[in-house]
């Protein structure tokens, strides 16, 4: 079978790989790409781990194909802060304990900026529900949505 | 939640500092076992076993050796005879000559890529003959019952089992005069419960990779809850000398006993001194859930006896478990279980009596609670249904029959510390109990309260603290950080010691060459056990500090005192040395490097052969007590019958809460855990094939279904722990659902006899509660 080449832009960078037809985009960015940050909690969509966005969209990587990524947008947890400046979210989960063993944290973070992005001003209803395809088995999510909520506060202000 | 998180000030023992690594993990750059690549890395593949129980005949491997990438296969035939297993050394490191349950791994491919190995693992040809399968408990006593394990009485037991048959093992504890005590009951109430298989769900699949030097030493990597029981399950199954393995952790992405004893390292291990390749094998979501481990089902049957006033006088409990293939930690389970099976109460007449079976499913072993959730779901409501009896409120009802300090435990252990009764007094206020919730149009809604108490302990620890050239400190425990905090917890706990910052404190990762021994991050055990031996090592550096600073200032070490920042100074004076100038004398011009190191093991005795008989009991020596208090406020749907907690409250009596929000975040997380337990999570098997092996249709709580938790911290020092500080990590869950429980009880009426208390359960009771009224 013969490889795919794709040219993409992953967290504002140009980036071109060459992946088989079958490979997941989860696979690229962790196998060929390096990038590890996305998990892989369980490969068919139910976890939320390897969330990752696609022109603004959020996706769940492991049930993209890489090829689909040509000509796309790809923002990863690897892109969320800026050099050595964790993002309000990253700083607001770090205060507020909103992780422990940290495996799903990617996952939540790019998730959560996805709806901070679309709704700056959500009801924690809303951020429960945004949140529910994203598992965690440690926290118990109360302190992961106190974090969120607090981080759109603090966001608000400075916008 | 009572410490206020302010980084600036946060140094040491009773401040929210935040978990060390925190920012590796926001950033996506922590590394666990699916992210370490090693140069020249194979990957692994499993063929698991197409039936519950059968001979294995022959092996052909040809094809699957000749398949593109292949490097090399191993079954039963390549690995030694060794068996392994923390109580039972019943098991190998995959299935030979015999396989005990459907997806036992049978085979592993080890190949270039992971699809190769994937596709090559269906080329291995597997001969069987199909032998009965044993699907429960209780067809597994039957007289004609198929054996699983047919040298059982040749398997090396660390405790008196009484194992023959299928029986693995059994327990029996015996306080007072159950059987003369009934008559002196004014009320009784009988029932039979039982509770089924919860699945781990750690976020991350269990994983290993396994490398094998020139000189025939294996380095393994894996997921785990403990580098030394790693080391001495592959040891043990493997036939190595432990000193030929060295066994390292990566971050681990969460750990509820499912990755204390082993899972693949063994298999992975033997790919890679078979292969002479660096091996990685992940385990898929399916396989996880498949051939790891699971909670224990239990059958139980209680009986309660109380006099007019409530006070309770006898109780009798009774348990059978569905061990699956192979021991594991079952029998510790269950000889937990029956210790744990009275409550927090005091009962002067108790019996207590287990069976734990062998049977063709996937082995049972610890899980979080480590069989408490069970016993508490029927003893807790027994409470209720005696309450009812006598028109006592529930919270009353516990208050008549609470342990008092000073009391034992069940059989004999000494409880030093117990904040029980400001655990009930904190959830009463908190919930504000007295105040029955308003049900919604088409719901009922009722609150529930239950109680609970664990250990913290248990066997062999250590650690090591040095003073490096510079005054900082190194700390080297052997504990994995699950993901729970104890690298945070314990580096607060040698900076209290040493009055230094928090920040330096470097910790080390756990590794069998150059920690010294912890027998796991399990029990609720890892901030009071080692925490002590910190504790004990880091004053040991102290010690050696100030014999130097006595030297350098001419003064007896009585005139020289401790200051913050890590200063020895003369009492009384402006005059002290830095840490680092004390260091720097030691490792260039006297006395030698400073080292402190301090071990232990939990050695109070379990039984007190004056107060009680047991037989087969699994730890002689266990631990402290923590204790807790849950009240929640629980909603029903009258039309679907699905019930939802809308509020909870969990009081938890810590001791000292060496970093209160991560306490927090253990009460909430196992609240939660709890939670799934008591409403939906549920294994399901067709037969002998486990039907709900994805996280699709084995669901689990979502941030949408909790509730919001309050966590309430009580503090009730425990003498014998690092500054006061006593387990949290378990406990959280334990009263979860037998509150849950009494909630649908006050709600509906009634009592609940099987978990999970699903809308297909509660249905009908409602419909048969508004017949009644
Ligand atoms: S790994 Fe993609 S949703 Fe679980
Ligand atoms: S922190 Fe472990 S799964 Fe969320």
């Amino acid at each position: 079978m013969s490889r795919i080449h794709v040219t993409t832009t992953i967290n504002g960078d140009p980036v071109e790989y060459l992946c088989d037809p079958e490979e997941t985009l989860l696979d690229v960015l962790r196998d060929r790409l390096g990038l590890t940050g996305s998990k892989e909690g369980c490969g068919t969509g139910d976890c939320g781990a390897c969330s990752v966005t696609m022109n603004g969209r959020l996706v769940c990587s492991c049930l993209v194909l890489g090829a689909e990524a040509e000509g796309a947008q790809i923002a990863t947890i690897e892109g969320m802060a800026k050099g050595e400046t964790l993002h309000p979210l990253q700083r607001k989960f770090i205060e507020h304990a909103a992780l422990q063993c940290g495996i799903c944290t990617p996952g939540i973070l790019v998730a959560a900026k996805s709806l901070l992005e679309r709704n700056p001003d959500p009801t924690e209803e809303e951020a429960r529900y945004w949140l529910a395809g994203n598992l965690c088995r440690c926290t118990g999510y109360d302190k992961i949505i106190r974090a969120v909520m607090d981080a759109a506060a603090e966001m608000r202000e400075a916008s | 939640m009572n410490a206020e998180f302010d980084p600036s000030v946060g140094t040491a023992v009773g401040r929210s500092t935040p978990k060390l690594e925190n920012r590796e993990k926001v950033t996506g750059r922590a590394e666990y076992i699916d992210d370490l690549y090693r140069p020249n890395m194979l990957h692994a593949a499993i063929l698991g076993s197409p039936f519950a129980h059968a001979r294995i005949l022959s092996y052909d491997v040809s094809e699957a050796l000749a398949a593109p990438g292949v490097v090399g296969v191993i079954t039963g035939d390549d690995v030694p005879a060794g068996r392994m297993g923390a109580f039972i050394k019943d098991e190998h490191a995959l299935a030979k000559g015999k396989v005990l349950y459907l997806g036992e791994p049978v085979a592993a491919v080890a190949a270039e890529t992971l699809e190769q190995a994937r596709a090559a693992v269906n080329l291995i040809r597997v001969e069987y003959l199909e032998l009965p399968a044993v699907l429960s408990p209780e067809a597994g006593l039957a007289p004609d019952a198929p054996i699983l394990h047919e040298a059982l009485a040749d398997y090396i037991k660390v405790f008196d089992a009484g194992s023959t048959g299928n029986l693995c093992s059994r327990t029996e504890l015996t306080e007072g005069d159950v059987d003369a005590a009934w008559a002196g009951c004014a009320v009784i109430v009988e029932g039979e419960f039982t509770t089924q298989a919860q699945a781990h769900v750690a976020m991350e699949p269990c994983g290993a990779l396994a490398e094998m030097d020139a000189q025939g030493r294996v380095t393994l990597w894996s997921a785990n809850q403990s580098v030394f029981r790693v080391q001495a399950n592959v040891c043990e199954s493997l036939q190595l000398p432990m000193s030929r393995l060295r066994s390292l952790t990566p971050r681990v992405g969460g750990g509820f006993g499912n990755k204390m004893e082993a899972h693949i390292q063994p298999l992975t291990v033997a790919l890679a001194m078979k292969t002479g390749r660096p091996v990685k094998c992940v385990l898929t979501r399916e396989e996880d859930f498949e051939i790891v481990r699971a909670r224990h089902p239990f059958r139980i049957r209680m009986k309660t006896g109380a006099d007019a006033e409530g006070r309770l006088i006898a109780r009798e409990c009774e348990v059978l478990l569905d061990c699956g293939a192979f021991a594991d930690d079952s029998p510790g389970v269950m000889g937990y279980a029956l210790l744990m099976s009275g409550g927090p109460y005091r009962i002067p007449n108790q019996r207590a009596t287990g069976k734990l079976v062998y049977t063709n499913k996937l082995r049972f072993g610890a899980y979080r609670g480590f069989g408490n959730p069970q016993v508490s779901f029927a003893s807790e409501q027994q409470i209720d249904e005696i309450a009812r009896k006598l028109s006592l409120d529930p919270i009353e009802m516990r208050r008549r029959n609470l342990l008092q300090p000073g009391d034992g435990w069940f059989v004999g252990p000494k409880v030093a510390s117990n904040g029980l009764s400001a655990c009930l007094d904190a959830v009463e206020k908190a919930s504000a109990w007295g105040r029955k919730p308003d049900a919604k149009p088409g719901t009922r809604r009722a609150k529930g309260i239950a109680l609970s108490a664990h250990i913290s302990g248990l066997l062999g620890t250590g650690a090591i603290v040095r003073m490096l050239e510079d005054g900082t400190i190194s700390l080297n425990t052997g504990a994995t950080d699950i993901g729970q905090g104890s690298d945070t917890a314990l580096a607060q706990i040698c900076a209290e010691t040493l009055k230094v910052p928090v920040e330096m404190v470097s910790v080390a990762s756990p590794d069998t060459d150059g920690s010294p021994y912890n027998w796991g991050t399990t029990a609720s055990r890892v901030t009071y056990t080692t925490g002590r031996a910190v504790a004990g090592a880091a004053g040991e550096v102290l010690r050696q500090a100030m014999g130097h600073a006595a030297e350098m200032l001419d003064v007896p070490v009585e005139d020289l005192e401790l200051r913050e920042g890590g200063r020895i100074a003369i009492r009384g004076s402006n005059t002290d040395l830095p840490f680092a100038a004390i260091s720097g004398r030691a490792h260039w011009a006297k006395g030698g490097p400073i080292v402190g190191s301090h071990t232990l093991v939990f050695d109070e005795p379990t039984h007190d052969p004056k107060r009680a008989i047991a037989l087969g009991l699994p730890f002689p020596r266990i631990g402290v007590f923590s204790f807790a208090a849950t009240v929640v406020d629980v909603e029903i749907d009258e039309v679907t019958g699905q019930a939802r907690v809308t509020e909870a409250w969990s009081a938890v009596d810590v001791g000292r809460a060496i970093n209160p929000r991560l306490v927090d975040v253990q009460i909430e997380g196992g609240f939660i855990q709890g939670m799934g337990f008591a409403l939906y999570e549920e294994m399901v098997w067709d037969g002998p094939k486990l039907a709900n092996p994805s996280l699709l249709d084995y669901k689990v709580p979502t941030s949408a279904d909790s509730p919001h938790v309050h966590s309430i911290i009580v503090e009730d020092p425990e003498p014998s722990g690092p500054f006061g500080a006593k387990g949290a990590g378990e406990i959280g869950l334990n009263p979860v659902p037998a509150a849950i429980a009494n909630a649908v009880g006050a709600a509906l009426g009634g009592v609940s006899h099987d978990l999970p208390l699903t809308a297909e359960r509660l249905l009908p009771r409602i419909i048969e509660a508004e017949h009644a009224a």
